[in-house]
């Protein structure tokens, strides 16, 4: 245990050095809902949206913006450059687990979601009176299954690319479209009815809309956590069977 | 006492068969070398012997364990190619958490000092020289108080005096009483610190000795080159049964030889009365014995 707490400890400060990937992943998502917040018709409440405004549905989608950075960009990155460099194999000689070292990375990125979510939120509430979840234990599954889901996938990337740069690249090229379902650009809310079917079966379209869900007061629907369920399970598979430690 | 027995090591990747067959035993506080060319098979052996692959056929005792045992870990330190840290972790952070996952770890400040990285500690990895990644390396190794360091091409990179040093550090550690297992394929530096050597090529174990008795077994040839006083006829020198071939160099003979040559050559001057000017002898050296061993040079 004083083994791991120290080698998260090692990870949490080697990713706050950092600067590109702290600060999209801290502070980016909160930096997204102050802009939006900021623009005086978004705050105000949409026929469009069931009496919603587009500030309230943009908290969820920059919750699961957290995720996609830390899980799709930063995760396969860090993973696949340690193996590449050659710190897993280092690690192999000790007594300690390179297991060990992958539970300590998943804790740091653990850690870092729930600060930059938490800060979201934060700010969320006290400058946009955006309301908390009130369906707490909705919002903490739905937060759970959307970030195994994430990492699911980030893993697997980790597992298979030859490189950390080719980690970072893969990363790049699936943030943009997975994104794009969680409604980065266009909410689902006012996706075209095809585009909403193909978000729910995305895995952060549908963490989005598990989240949304939560934040106005129900569980998360059968249909995501279904799928959030099937990417864990699907890419989580791959994931263990094609990781080489060196 | 023998800490390492490896009997009859065998493993393939595939169908490339990286490791033959492969014997051999190392003594408690013995600095035992592993030579051979590049791809010999010489990593892969350390390799199964530290655990990090299983053998496919022969049997590995270390400390009279099985290499996969992880308690091993706690007394086997492992230089490996190829092993790096974070860029951004640096030299004390690296020693300190790589110290905590030891049972009875050495005293790292002391270490950096005799590595000379006291005054890196507060440098990260990715800044530090190719040198002073080595020595981080050496001490990563070390950092475990382990009663057996397996390095595996520790200089290859360094410059020559960054070689040197390293090869003191080395000589350092063995005094303090570490048996250590030495992959390399530099002659010089098998010359140098190995008590004994396996030479290794195409996955089997060619020769086991001492680098002097693998020098002395071998059927050596000797040069002698000088300028003599006086001419002299080459066929004086040739009379005498240690001498094979007498070369012209311009003003220089060089004469090849087996056997007590100097002797025989310097008496044919001394009775022609002839004094021999720029005197040298080449001399074989671990470079020829492993020419002949393997058929090529390490550097092919």
């Amino acid at each position: 245990m004083r083994v791991f707490t120290k080698l998260t400890l090692t990870e949490l400060k080697l990713f706050l050095r950092d600067p590109i990937s702290s600060f999209f992943v801290l502070f980016f998502p909160t930096i997204l809902v102050i802009i939006l917040g900021s623009i005086p018709s978004f705050r105000e409440p949409s026929a469009d949206l069931g009496g919603r405004r587009v500030i309230d549905l943009y908290v969820s989608i920059a919750v699961v913006l957290t995720l996609a950075m830390v899980a799709i960009q930063v995760a396969p990155a860090v993973l696949a450059t340690y193996r590449e460099r050659g710190v897993l194999r280092r690690l192999a000689t000790t007594p300690v687990s390179p297991l060990k070292l992958l539970g300590a990375q998943l804790a740091m990125f653990g850690i870092a979601a729930v600060v930059s979510t938490a800060l979201v939120l934060a700010v969320g509430r006290i400058a946009f009176d955006v309301k908390l979840a009130s369906q707490f234990g909705g919002f903490v599954l739905a937060f759970l299954l959307t970030t195994a889901g994430a990492l699911a996938i980030g893993l697997f990337v980790a597992a298979v690319v030859p490189t950390g740069k080719a980690g970072n690249s893969v990363g790049t090229i699936l943030f943009f479209p997975l994104m794009f379902f969680a409604g980065l650009w266009t909410p689902r809310e006012v996706m075209p009815d095809v585009l909403q079917r193909i978000a729910d079966f995305t895995p952060l379209g549908a963490g989005q809309r598990a989240l949304g869900d939560a934040m106005t007061g129900s569980w998360p629907n059968l249909l995501s956590a279904t799928v959030l369920v099937g990417y864990v399970a699907v890419f989580g598979f791959f994931a263990v069977r094609s990781f080489r430690w060196s | 006492m023998t800490v390492i027995e490896v009997r009859n090591l065998r493993k393939a990747y595939g169908d490339t068969v990286a490791v033959r067959d492969v014997s051999f035993t190392v003594e408690a506080g013995e600095i035992f070398g592993i030579l051979g060319p590049n791809g010999a098979g010489k990593t892969t052996t350390v390799e199964c012997i530290s655990g990090l692959r299983a053998a496919d056929g022969g049997t590995i005792r270390v400390l009279g364990r099985d290499p996969g045992d992880r308690s091993l870990r706690n007394d086997v330190g492992v230089q490996l190619q190829e092993s790096g840290l974070p860029d951004k972790l640096t030299v004390r952070e690296a020693l300190d958490l790589y110290s905590s996952f030891y049972a009875e770890p050495a005293d790292w400040r002391a270490l950096t000092r005799e590595l000379g990285l006291g005054e890196k500690l507060k440098t990260s990895y990715a800044k530090l020289s190719g040198g002073q990644k080595q020595r981080l390396s050496i001490a990563l190794a070390l950092i475990g108080s382990p009663k057996i360091a397996i390095l595996d091409e520790l200089t290859t990179g360094l410059d020559p005096q960054a070689r040197r040093d390293t090869w003191d550090l080395i000589e350092g550690v063995r005094a303090s009483g570490v048996t250590i297992v030495l992959v390399t394929h530099f002659m010089e530096e098998a010359e140098r610190l190995c008590d004994r050597l396996a030479v290794i090529d195409r996955g089997q174990v060619v020769a086991l000795d001492t680098p002097a008795g693998l020098i002395a077994g071998m059927d050596t040839e000797q040069r002698i080159r000088f300028r003599p006083s006086a001419p002299i006829d080459d066929a004086l020198l040739r009379a005498r049964p240690e001498v094979r071939e007498v070369h012209r160099h311009g003003s220089q003979i060089e004469v090849v030889g087996t056997g007590n040559l100097l002797h025989a050559v310097t008496s044919v001057l001394a009775v022609n009365e002839i004094i021999a000017a720029d005197l040298r002898i080449e001399q074989a050296s671990l470079d020829d014995a492993f020419v002949q061993l393997t058929g090529r040079s390490v550097k092919e």
